[in-house]
């Protein structure tokens, strides 16, 4: 396959998949995980 | 000292990872907006100077509670850093592949590579499959985190205990197991070069699958090249031809290239170039 199709494919893809991410709230958990300490993370457990 | 344009990029990607400096001296945590979005690299959000979120943790945390939520957001970011930018990550912008290769720069006897190390190179895929993927659906745990992750150690733990007693308080049996990880993984690094990058990081092993056709990526033109495998000598992770899923892109095999066969995409490196000064 064209590696730059392939290439744009895949960046496509990824901003649809994105765009989809943030309407369904996927940053808002992202944000809501990154704003708290993560315990497994710095081994409390 | 002068220093490379690839050295002075991965300090400055490590520094703008990390610049809510104040959170150093106050033991908390950035909870601003900006950590909606990902930083390419290994870079915990834990640490009280991060002011993105780690795509590695956001990932298994997304998987975590995909029961509830398909994680379109974590799929979708990962797919177009990795289509974007490839293994260039690990080259430029990742703050724990600088300091191994700081550490690395400790006047010692080197481990060099071999068919031991690339044998050891499939490893990040079996610990990508179980720890990032497996544990995370099957069990609801984080598994690279938990368990494995160095960068929770050195830029979360260390830090906020430093500056916060009720953090310090609660480090128990987990924080010693993954310190001993962290300590042994940067010893090796002393005498192994990126030995976490090459055996280890499920990040890295993610950016591979994208390394062949990501818009920055490494190119030998095949009419110019004499198969001398000179590029492939003077390589220092385990490749078995410029631009491969171990390459990191970090371009300096460009400089021993006789027949100039060797160029960077989108932008290119000129012949006799060293992008990292030694």
């Amino acid at each position: 396959m064209n590696k730059k199709l392939l290439t744009g494919g895949l960046i496509i893809a990824g901003i649809i998949l994105l765009a989809v991410g943030i309407a369904t709230g996927g940053a808002s958990d992202v944000l809501n995980k990154a704003i708290r300490i993560c315990y497994e993370c710095v081994g409390i457990g | 000292m002068k220093i490379g344009r690839r050295r002075l990029t991965q300090v400055i990607a490590a520094v703008l990872y990390n610049c809510n400096f104040t959170g150093f001296a106050s033991g908390s945590i950035y909870k601003g907006e900006l950590k909606n979005a990902c930083v390419p690299g290994l870079n915990c959000y834990s640490c009280p100077g991060a002011v993105g979120s780690c795509p590695l943790g956001s990932l298994q945390q997304s998987l975590v509670s995909s029961k509830y939520r398909v994680p379109y957001y974590m799929l979708g970011m990962i797919l177009l850093l990795g289509a974007l930018l490839g293994r260039f990550v690990c080259g430029f912008l990742c703050p724990f592949g600088l300091l191994q290769e700081l550490l690395y720069k400790i006047p010692t006897k080197k481990i060099k590579k071999g068919k031991w190390s690339r044998a050891l190179s499939y490893v990040k895929y079996v610990v990508l499959a179980v720890f990032v993927m497996v544990i995370p659906l099957a069990s609801a745990v984080p598994g690279f985190c938990k368990y494995i992750c160095p960068q929770g150690i050195i830029e979360g733990a260390i830090p906020l205990a430093i500056a916060d007693g009720d953090v310090r308080a609660m480090l128990g049996k987990l924080f010693s197991f993954k310190l001993v990880i962290a300590v042994i993984i940067i010893v090796a690094a002393v005498f192994i070069f990126r030995v976490f990058c090459r055996f280890i990081c499920p990040l890295g092993a993610i950016y591979s699958f994208f390394n062949r056709v990501s818009v920055a990526r490494m190119e030998v033109d095949e009419a110019k090249c004499t198969h001398c495998k000179a590029c492939v000598r003077f390589c220092k992770m385990d490749i078995k031809k410029v631009g491969d899923a171990e390459c990191i892109q970090c371009g300096e095999c460009a400089g021993v290239c006789e027949a100039c066969a060797i160029a960077r995409k989108p932008l290119t490196v000129k012949k006799g170039e060293i992008l990292t000064k030694e």
